[in-house]
């Protein structure tokens, strides 16, 4: 318990640290906001009184402070090419960009584990082999090019979805899950191929020590030294894995809206970028890293779950 | 059994990397048209004798294009490999011999820096200094340290107590001469695996933000943008879009494949 506390405080450090680190390379770098949005029209008294209204004109750290106390009341400063909270801007979005980076998440624990166990009970066997050259060949197919596969296969010739024909949250659940669906099959395929490739290892790797051998030699079947022996160590490189790539997911699923005409956060990050409009740019990207963060400390507290020696060897 | 079935991986990967290479190399010096002249007259063909991959919405030939995209691509990736490598190299080295605060403080920055995914870096990076091949390679570079960083200073942890490293001590090595002559050589193999994983990653992560209008720009051709460009006309022109989805495809599935066959 009072691992998971100082992990939490060193979690909010670095928190600190990274808001600190993404507000100051907006901030510092050169171009200012307020010329931008005047032009070269403005007077310089005008460009004055922008940049008060703006806040630009008082210290950086000030502007830090005023910037991280607002985020703790969820204001999140104005675009300063919309004119309008970044708050509202994003709100209605990243539901849709989460949805798909979970459900990707999801089809990957299902596509994997059962490939991956499979595989590592029927190592060298004939699907083994050949499960392993798709692995190979899946891993080497980029997200976006599979999704315009799909698209292209399931899309116009099958006709299961119709392609960027986007159904909101608001209007339908089924029919929105459903039209993620493909989208987080492209986003998952590479990411399944890797775990399965992982868990496979990991589980012939445990398979060939000396514990095993011990349940064997007790009397137990091949599935209850499987199941109940050596899947609970081999899990332990695949969750830190799987963690590790649930962030992944999120940033993957920026190229894959692109693809299939999600109007999640992707458009607004990428048309903040062309427009340097900051203040959204710092929220998604503030907002991304909070969430890697967060991850790993979950990763962290289930990693010491699954393997009680490490918290033993903390303690000591 | 195990040894020939690890060949083959090696091989097919030769094979596939040899025969990008020399596609890359031949469009150095010879492509069938102008990869940025536009035709007028022979918008959106299909494959011919006369454009191998057709023609694109401009009437540009795409065989032309793939071939100097690729070789953006191959540019980006080396270059982004070579300085995550040097850099990551450099640090690894460091840290896992001299270990103490430095090494802590590090190691945290090369977590943090590994936790993040690459795209979103380069989408940082891009934001805060333009579009750009060259911010594209840094930005991925930057990226790609703690990968080399991580394996290389496990390998000096390892490798620095050796009776080899103490005998060279005792003859009055410096710690430099130490580090880089008498441990080094020994990291050479997880080096090479590190770096044929890293070019895949860099082709991928480069096709990925090409893709989505970041790197190269207009009129030069990038395999990523022209994957883009060709989604509107997948169905009318499967050609467009299965071109330079392919190249990238071997590129990529070229360079696993020697990562394999290398890895053991």
């Amino acid at each position: 318990m009072r691992y998971i506390g100082k992990k939490i405080g060193m979690m909010l450090f670095t928190l600190l640290v990274v808001s600190l680190c993404v507000f100051l390379a907006f901030h510092l770098i050169p171009g200012d906001p307020a010329l931008r949005q005047l032009g070269t029209n403005g007077t310089p008294e005008q460009l004055a009184a922008l940049r008060h209204e703006m806040g630009l004109d008082r210290p950086v750290m000030v502007q830090y402070c005023s910037w991280l106390l607002g985020i703790f009341h969820g204001d999140l400063g104005s675009s300063y090419v919309y004119k309008i909270p970044v708050t509202g801007m994003l709100g209605e979005k990243i539901p849709i960009t989460i949805t798909l980076a979970l459900m990707s998440f999801v089809i990957m624990i299902l596509i994997s584990l059962p490939l991956g166990i499979y595989t590592a009970k029927h190592k060298d066997g004939k699907i083994d082999h050949l499960i392993m050259v798709l692995n190979q060949v899946v891993m080497a197919v980029p997200p976006f090019f599979a999704g315009i596969l799909l698209t292209l296969v399931f899309g116009m010739i099958l006709k299961l979805f119709t392609p960027g024909g986007f159904v909101s949250y608001h209007t339908s659940i089924p029919g929105f899950l459903g039209y993620l669906f493909f989208p987080a099959i492209a986003i998952a395929l590479p990411k399944s191929a890797m775990a399965v490739k992982l868990l496979r290892s990991s589980v012939i790797e445990e398979a060939g020590k000396d514990y095993t051998r011990t349940a064997y030699s007790r009397g137990n079947t091949t599935n209850a030294v499987l199941y109940r022996h050596v899947l609970q160590n081999a899990m332990i490189p695949v969750v830190t894995f799987m963690g590790m790539t649930l962030a992944d997911m999120v940033a993957g699923s920026i190229v894959i809206e692109q693809v299939f005409g999600i109007p999640g956060i992707s458009r607004i990050l990428l048309t903040s970028i062309n427009n340097r409009d900051y203040p959204v740019v710092e929220a998604i990207i503030l907002g991304i890293a909070t969430l890697v963060i967060v991850i790993n400390l979950f990763v962290d507290v289930l990693y010491r779950i699954l393997d009680p020696r490490i918290a033993k060897e903390d303690e000591a | 059994m195990k040894l020939k079935h690890r060949n083959r991986f090696f091989y097919a990967g030769l094979i596939i990397t040899g025969i990008v290479l020399l596609l890359v190399l031949v469009g150095v010096v010879y492509t069938p048209y102008d990869p940025t002249a536009m035709n007028a007259q022979e918008k959106l063909q299909g494959a011919s004798f006369r454009h191998l991959m057709g023609t694109d919405n401009m009437g540009r030939d795409i065989f032309s294009r793939v071939l100097y995209g690729s070789r953006i691509t191959l540019l980006i990736a080396t270059g982004t490999v070579a300085l995550g490598a040097i850099a990551g190299i450099l640090i690894g080295a460091f840290t896992g011999y001299y270990g103490g605060r430095l090494d802590e403080v590090l190691m945290r920055v090369m977590d943090a820096l590994f936790a993040f995914p690459s795209i979103l870096l380069a989408l940082v990076f891009v934001s805060l200094f333009g579009t750009g091949t060259w911010q594209v390679m840094l930005a991925l570079g930057v990226a790609f340290i703690p990968s080399f960083s991580r394996i290389v200073r496990s390998e000096f942890l390892r490798c620095k107590n050796a009776d080899y490293v103490k005998s060279a001590k005792l003859q009055g090595a410096s710690s430099l001469r130490i580090m880089f002559w008498h441990i080094m050589p020994n990291c050479k193999n997880v080096i090479l695996s590190a770096i044929l994983i890293g070019f895949n990653n860099a082709v991928l992560a480069e096709a990925g933000l090409s893709f989505l209008g970041i790197g190269a720009q207009p009129p030069y051709a990038s395999l990523g943008k022209m994957l883009s460009d060709a989604q509107q006309y997948m169905m009318t022109l499967p050609v467009y879009v299965l071109g330079p989805g392919l190249m990238i495809f071997s590129m990529v599935i070229g360079f696993s494949f020697l990562g394999e066959g290398v890895r053991e």
